[in-house]
């Protein structure tokens, strides 16, 4: 045991690639008697990019606001780099970037400034902060804009200000809470790159309701509903679950019912309209060859056979809508 | 790193153009009201050399100054600490600071010495006045520093309750309102006492702001009074860096 200890603080070891930089163990938050985050826990390892995803209200912002000390959470501990987030701020939060809903800028100052108050208070040395706003310029495409008051910025261009605030220090863990609200679609091309660069050597949690957006930049979702941790999964794993799981098929001379339900892996078959099914089958099964040879060889005349895609926003959907429901019926039975 | 916030706060504060009307219209007023003083003085100045024991020409037109900065100010400092916090509350800018490496004390000292620093540019140029006498008159040096000090203590102690009222709000305009609404009260706590209420007034007399600052514009320096200012000081900075901890808490 004592071995390991001493491992654990040589520098080498803090720098492995998958150690743990953010811990977030059992934590709830109360407002008032309202529960808007109900024990979630979860991790996240250097070089990961972590997407929180949920609709509005579901504690997304609430969650990130606890991971960076802008609140208490009311249960639980959060680490940051193995530094608990209550008991040592400082340093805690020396490993932390953060981006708000409403980017934190001053609109008095003009960007050049802005960025270089961010720098001091964020520790950086005299000699270095220059080096860090132009960095940080670059990556966010600010450069031309240095000398420009922040306030008569578009919205895009805060937004670029302040995703340029929260890197500047190069932080361990970086946090962006809606980072590509107001931006155009290019700029959120371009953004999104950026978190792909940067989630090579940095923890980045970012949450989003954009569905495209957290399968184009994250390797893994929380969906949050109700403050609760719905599914936790690999982006791979969320692709699987897209995998398809029903056909639909029509035919000119359909065969009944009974006789589709008879093909290997399909549990059952719905008619939608006359002639046309929607089979819902074993997803490791796949029957459309033998679909396709059975309706040759009896000649029921097959016009379509199209493999469904449940996509991202459909499981999302699912998960949250049918969630929704079962609190409907909850709060239905409280006396208000 | 409370330097870095105080100077950011300084320089904020120049970017607008409250910092330099509030400079031009408090030099306005005092030196309207100075010339006025020094106009008395030169006509009664005739009649004050028949007298036996004068008053000196400090008490006549310096003290003044302090008394009318100390009102004027009283309506002016709640202008410069409502934005602090309340500001940064409404426009969601504290979580820069909140998630930045700092402490909650660096956060609310920071802010208060950076409108401390203005106020102090302000007293610089309260203080040409006296200065400007001197040219030509002698003046009680040792009474004129006890007011500036009493002015000084005065203005640090309305400015903590500023920055205390203004992190209970986030709305600017109620802080401000908040603060004058304190500052006013204190100033005029033992008017409405009846005389006859012995310890009623014992106490209303201390909490007064301008009982322990009229002693001291005088020339009569007493530690108590001194005092009184440092722990009006440090409650109200205590009490706003407990409120902004408790923030984070529970809503």
């Amino acid at each position: 045991m004592p071995l390991q200890q001493a491992e654990k603080n040589t520098p080498d070891a803090q720098n492995s690639p998958h150690e743990t930089l953010v811990s977030v163990r059992n934590v709830s938050r109360y407002y008032g008697k309202n529960k808007v985050v109900s024990n979630i826990s979860f991790e996240v390892k250097r070089g990961e990019v972590l997407g929180l995803l949920g609709p509005n209200g579901a504690g997304k912002s609430t969650t990130m606001q606890m991971i960076t000390g802008n609140l208490a959470a009311s249960e639980g501990q959060i680490c940051i780099n193995n530094f608990d987030i209550l008991d040592e701020p400082k340093n805690a939060k020396r490993h932390l970037g953060y981006l708000p809903e409403q980017p934190p800028v001053y609109k008095e100052l003009s960007v050049d400034e802005y960025l270089i108050h961010c720098a001091k208070i964020h520790r950086i040395g005299r000699r270095h902060q220059k080096d860090a706003m132009n960095l940080a310029k670059k990556r966010c495409g600010l450069k031309q804009m240095g000398r420009r008051l922040i306030g008569n910025l578009s919205k895009g261009y805060q937004q670029r200000v302040g995703i340029a605030q929260a890197i500047i220090h190069s932080p361990p863990v970086i946090v962006l809470d809606e980072p590509t609200v107001g931006l155009d679609p290019i700029q959120i091309r371009e953004i999104r790159t950026l978190i792909r660069e940067l989630g090579q050597d940095h923890s980045i949690i970012l949450s989003s309701h954009i569905l495209p957006e957290i399968t184009a930049t994250c390797d893994r979702v929380l969906i949050i509903n109700h403050g609760k941790i719905m599914v936790s999964e690999s982006i791979d794993g969320i692709q699987q679950r897209i995998q398809s799981s029903s056909l639909l098929v029509a035919f000119n001379d359909a065969p009944t019912n009974l006789q589709l339900c008879d093909f290997k892996g399909v549990s059952n078959a719905d008619e939608i309209s006359p002639g046309r099914f929607r089979l819902h089958h074993n997803p490791e099964i796949d029957p459309s060859e033998d679909i396709v040879q059975q309706s040759v060889k009896n000649n029921w005349r097959l016009t379509e056979i199209t493999p469904e895609k449940l996509s991202l926003e459909e499981i999302f959907v699912d998960i949250t809508c049918t969630e929704a429901e079962e609190n409907v019926e909850e709060k239905d039975e409280e006396p208000a | 790193m409370i330097l870095t916030l105080a100077l950011r706060e300084l320089r904020s504060l120049f970017l607008s153009p409250l910092a330099w009307s509030i400079l031009a219209i408090v030099q306005f007023l005092l030196g309207y009201l100075f010339l006025g003083q020094v106009d008395l003085y030169l006509q009664v100045q005739a009649q004050l050399n028949t007298m036996q024991n004068p008053p000196g020409l400090t008490e006549l037109v310096i003290s003044p100054v302090f008394s009318n900065a100390a009102i004027i100010l009283l309506l002016i400092i709640p202008l410069l600490t409502m934005r602090l916090i309340a500001e940064e509350k409404r426009n969601q800018t504290l979580a820069l600071l909140l998630s930045a490496p700092i402490n909650m004390t660096d956060i609310i000292l920071g802010k208060y010495l950076g409108v401390m620093a203005f106020i102090f540019i302000n007293l610089f140029f309260i203080a040409l006045m006296p200065i400007s006498i001197l040219s030509g008159g002698n003046l009680d040096i040792g009474m004129i520093i006890s007011g500036f000090i009493a002015l000084i203590l005065l203005l640090a102690s309305f400015t903590a309750a500023g920055v205390y009222m203004s992190t209970i709000t986030s709305q600017p305009t109620i802080a401000a309102v908040g603060t004058f609404g304190l500052l006013l009260l204190l100033w005029v706590i033992d008017w409405a006492v009846n005389i006859n209420h012995g310890q009623a007034t014992e106490l209303t007399q201390y909490l007064s702001i301008l009982k322990h600052y009229q002693p001291l514009i005088n020339g009569v320096f007493k530690s108590s009074d001194v005092i009184y200012y440092l722990l009006f000081i440090t409650t109200f900075l205590a009490l706003s860096i407990r409120r902004l901890h408790a923030d984070r808490l529970q809503h």
